[in-house]
């Protein structure tokens, strides 16, 4: 029973980064595939996260009053990844609107539909 | 031991009072009835929240930080309330009774409807 | 849900309570960093991208059946892979090793600092934090290479607001001064320059979302914006180099004072500050970037 509460942070982070993909792949809109992506993101960082938690420990910030700590080094690489995750959402969305302004849609299966509208039948 | 128990009730009101918050949110009418609902609760709720834990912290640094904490909430909070009411205005939402206002985009779909039938 | 602006506030939503997530799990650098940057940042800019784009979403054509099956399978082959995992909270597992119990043991005698987490961030692996501010000053230029500035000329005056400009103006000053704690009080409890970075940004941010555009760029010129991030990333490169040009190894903070520990500590706020200025600049040239893009309307 242990085995299965302690292993229940796993349970989760592997439904939100399904729930991520199932977006990504099943919507059209370019926009609602970025939150998707920034979606499988989140359950990545919660991941690491949970791996460097430990009971009975406190945050990694030195006091007298605690003896045990958590892994401070899983907190650093996704502090860095949460600010650049940000800004590749930003670059995206500024894709998207570049998109938006050149086909006049942004839904994926239109744009499709007027790239193969144009392509040349092959001689 | 009085400090104690005064910090428990804080606590446990401001919890009664968020929930009544969202039981409204949730179940009012409209647009107007739900926000002034969910601002009002929510603001107190966080002002007995935030002194429960004051009390619970004593006289130390961050009972001044958590004081400061609540006058930001009582100014911010009705002024959030403020801004989405102007910006509902400014979008044709009005406060009309036994009515639920329509989104701008399916209004003129409505009106148009209206007109062609 | 084809509302987009409902699965952007759900999003946003969803960012806060995996900021209440980390803070459960002991990571309060992380859940602060997350509150400031998901619940504020990422949803003002998806606003913003919004109002460039379309709001509502099409009807779908497509059939939810295959990409049900992939995710089924994927998700199943991932959770058989975590069964092998340690416990929540173990604390032999594997990752508590090594590495960790170093940095925990050796930041009081080498650094001073009580936060572990700056400590590592800026001193011990201060190599990929360079990378990563650099990673961040590049996204800022190819935003600002995709959508341009805008010029402040292009936008009229805001109407008058009173509650909101007497309420948002004290708020403001208190959000930059915040910023500036968060910055240099980053080495004794949580915080840091990419948190500080991101709210000085956000008090920018709230004064032109309430007092218009062009006010704020008035204030803060978008053509400085490109100079500050480079500034940044230039701050904390040379940091490096001068430690470099003393005959120690790049970026190691004893060469940069006479103790190690005092070196260490004026490496580290010097780095951090070089974080902080790109971190801010970086944010609100993609707030200008989008702000000030013409929103070009499609049938």
């Amino acid at each position: 029973m242990n085995e299965i509460l302690g292993h229940f942070n796993y349970l989760i982070v592997v439904l939100l980064m399904m729930m991520g993909l199932y977006v990504v792949i099943a919507s059209p809109n370019l926009i609602k595939k970025l939150i998707g992506l920034s979606l499988f993101q989140a359950s990545v960082f919660i991941l690491f996260i949970t791996f460097g938690k430990v009971s009975g420990g406190g945050p990694p910030i030195l006091s007298q009053q605690l003896t045990a700590y958590s892994n401070p080094l899983p907190h650093v690489l996704i502090l860095t990844a949460i600010v650049v995750g940000v800004a590749t959402t930003a670059v995206g969305l500024a894709l998207i609107v570049r998109v938006y302004e050149a086909y006049g849609t942004t839904d994926e299966d239109e744009i499709d539909a007027m790239d193969n509208a144009d392509d040349k039948p092959v001689v | 031991m009085l400090i104690g128990l005064l910090s428990d009730l804080c606590l446990l009101f401001g919890g009664l009072l968020c929930l009544t918050g969202g039981v409204g949110l949730l179940r009012l009418p409209s647009f107007f009835v739900r926000l002034h609902a969910a601002s009002v609760t929510e603001t107190l709720a966080t002002v007995f929240l935030i002194a429960g834990v004051m009390l619970d912290t004593g006289w130390a640094l961050d009972t001044a930080k958590l004081l400061l904490l609540i006058v930001i909430m009582f100014v911010a909070n009705p002024s959030i309330t403020h801004a989405l009411c102007r910006t509902a205005a400014h979008g044709k939402y009005r406060p009309e009774s036994n009515h639920e206002p329509q989104a701008s985009h399916q209004q003129e779909n409505q009106s148009s409807n209206n007109s062609t039938s | 849900m084809r509302d987009l602006f409902a699965v952007i506030m759900l999003f946003g939503i969803f960012s806060f309570i995996a900021a209440l997530l980390f803070l459960d799990m002991d990571a309060v650098d992380v859940a602060f960093t997350e509150a400031a940057v998901g619940a504020g940042v990422t949803t003002v800019l998806m606003l913003s991208a919004l109002r460039l784009t379309q709001r509502y979403e099409n009807v779908s054509h497509r059939h939810a059946g295959m990409a049900l099956v992939v995710v089924t399978l994927t998700g199943a082959a991932l959770i058989y892979g975590t069964l092998d995992f340690p416990s929540l909270g173990d604390p032999n597992a594997p990752v508590h090793e090594h590495v960790a119990p170093e940095y925990l043991q050796q930041t009081p005698e080498k650094i001073g600092v009580p936060n572990v987490v700056t400590a590592v961030l800026a001193s011990f692996r201060g190599y990929d934090t360079l990378g990563e501010t650099v990673v961040i000053f590049s996204a800022g230029i190819v935003v600002m290479l995709l959508l341009g500035l805008g010029r402040a000329e292009d936008f009229e005056q805001q109407e008058d607001i009173l509650i909101l400009w007497v309420v948002v103006k004290p708020m403001v000053a208190l959000i930059l001064v915040f910023a500036l704690y968060v910055q240099f009080h980053g080495d004794f409890g949580a915080g840091g320059g990419f948190q500080a970075g991101v709210i000085f940004a956000s008090g920018f941010i709230l004064y032109s979302l309430v007092y218009g555009e062009n006010h704020t760029r008035k204030v803060l010129p978008a053509r400085w914006l490109p100079r500050l991030a480079a500034l940044g990333v230039l701050l904390y490169a040379g940091t490096g180099m001068f430690s470099f040009f003393k005959g120690q190894v790049f970026l190691d903070y004893n060469a940069l004072a006479d103790s190690p520990v005092s070196g260490q500590h004026l490496g580290i706020l010097l780095v951090e500050a070089g974080v902080g200025l790109t971190v801010f600049s970086t944010v609100l040239l993609i707030f200008y970037a989008f702000s000030g893009r013409r929103a070009v309307v499609h049938e």
